[in-house]
């Protein structure tokens, strides 16, 4: 009983008064034997059922359509201007932030990997000559070995100077490969807001959808199939709120002991 | 030691090679997903497979299983890094073999004593 009256609510007043109208028909049709105008009113009635469907439909179509337009990124540049130009559909662009994010990752790991030599020979050096240096301390140095350890002394100072120099630089560098964030933030804020816009559109259109199939008695049989972990299904959201989902090492190293792992 | 290395991120592949170099493992290769790791792995004497789960092709689920199966090949240590957080994951991984599991995001840290805990079974 609810159920109808929902309908009767939701279903535009033109349709309801459109229905009223030609059941009333329909009845009379039937009781005076003219048969064949029942069936051509029945014929009208499912139309009345589809019209409604037919303009969410179209309305949809529509605000996809706007949608798609608007999916519009501001470029700052001639050269991110011709880059975006070229993206027309999400995917390119999510693909973009996969290349832009790849290229950082990259880049960041090619300087790490060049400064760590660089921290190891320095630590190398420094612990080298702190040996000479305690020799030096407890007086077990021949002249000649002093000066030589000067020397060294000296040219650790000059390779300090020159290799800090090089770290510096390879960090200051890692900092500006870090800015694919501002662009690749922009470009998923805007898929985002798409994907947005399309859920809400299709949850509107499953609803209008739903009280077609109330007005036409239709039932669907939905299978809710579970689907299978065993091929992998990413990162998992919120885990700290479920109970399905490890939060972290620590909860993965509980559940491995109690297998007896 | 020789080392294989299965991931279909590149960027993922070279932060596990530094960090097993960093632990003394310099001889390491690397494959993208287990339908290539696979052939490497029956031609290649590896003595320690580091795998992710999710890849196209052959998930690291299934390699591990590909492995446990061969008779040459199933008492190769395998430790699974990976984003999969799911528990029955981590149970199906433990039933089907895995030596250890480290999950994304992971520390050089953990990787390190996750490592050493497999060998130190082993030996």
């Amino acid at each position: 009983m609810s159920d109808e009256k929902k309908i009767h609510r939701d279903l535009e007043p033109e349709v309801t008064e459109k229905l009223r109208h030609q059941s009333a028909e329909l009845a009379q049709c039937v009781e005076s034997g003219d048969y064949a105008g029942a069936m051509n009113l029945i014929n009208q009635l499912s139309e009345v059922r589809d019209q409604s469907l037919y303009r969410e439909v179209g309305r949809l179509t529509r605000s996809l359509h706007e949608a798609i337009r608007n999916f519009q990124i501001d470029p700052r540049s001639q050269e991110q201007k011709e880059v975006l130009s070229l993206m027309t559909d999400a995917s390119d662009r999510l693909a973009y932030v996969v290349q832009m994010t790849g290229q950082a990752a990259n880049r960041t790991m090619d300087l790490v990997e060049e400064s760590m030599p660089i921290a190891n020979i320095l630590r190398e050096d420094a612990a080298s000559l702190r040996e000479e240096w305690q020799r030096l301390g407890r007086r077990e140095m021949q002249p000649a070995e002093f000066r030589e350890l000067y020397g060294r002394v000296d040219a650790f100072f000059l390779s300090v100077t020159k290799d800090a120099d090089t770290i510096y630089n390879s960090f200051s560098e890692i900092l500006l490969a870090q800015d694919f964030q501002d662009l690749t933030g922009q470009v998923i804020q805007r898929v985002t807001a798409l994907v947005k816009e399309v859920e809400e559109q299709m949850l509107s259109l499953v609803v209008m959808a739903s009280h077609v199939d109330q007005l036409t008695g239709t039932v669907h049989q939905i299978d809710n199939e579970e689907v299978s972990a065993e091929q992998g299904v990413g990162p998992q959201m919120k885990a700290e709120e479920r109970e399905d989902v490890v939060s972290g090492q620590n909860d993965v190293d509980d559940l491995l002991s109690s297998l007896g792992f | 030691m020789k080392i294989l290395i299965v991931d279909d991120f590149s960027t993922m592949r070279r932060i596990i090679k530094n960090l097993l170099r960093d632990l003394g493992f310099t001889n390491t290769d690397e494959a993208d997903d287990g339908n290539t790791a696979l052939p490497m792995l029956k031609s290649g004497k590896y003595d320690f497979l580091v795998t992710d789960w999710n890849m196209p092709g052959m998930s690291g689920f299934d390699l591990l299983k590909a492995v446990r199966a061969d008779e040459n090949l199933k008492t190769l240590p395998v430790l699974m890094v990976t984003a999969e957080a799911k528990r029955d994951q981590i149970v199906a991984a433990a039933q089907a073999g895995v030596n250890g599991y480290v999950v994304k995001p992971f520390t050089a840290a953990v990787l390190k004593e996750k490592i050493e805990k497999i060998f130190e079974r082993i030996q």
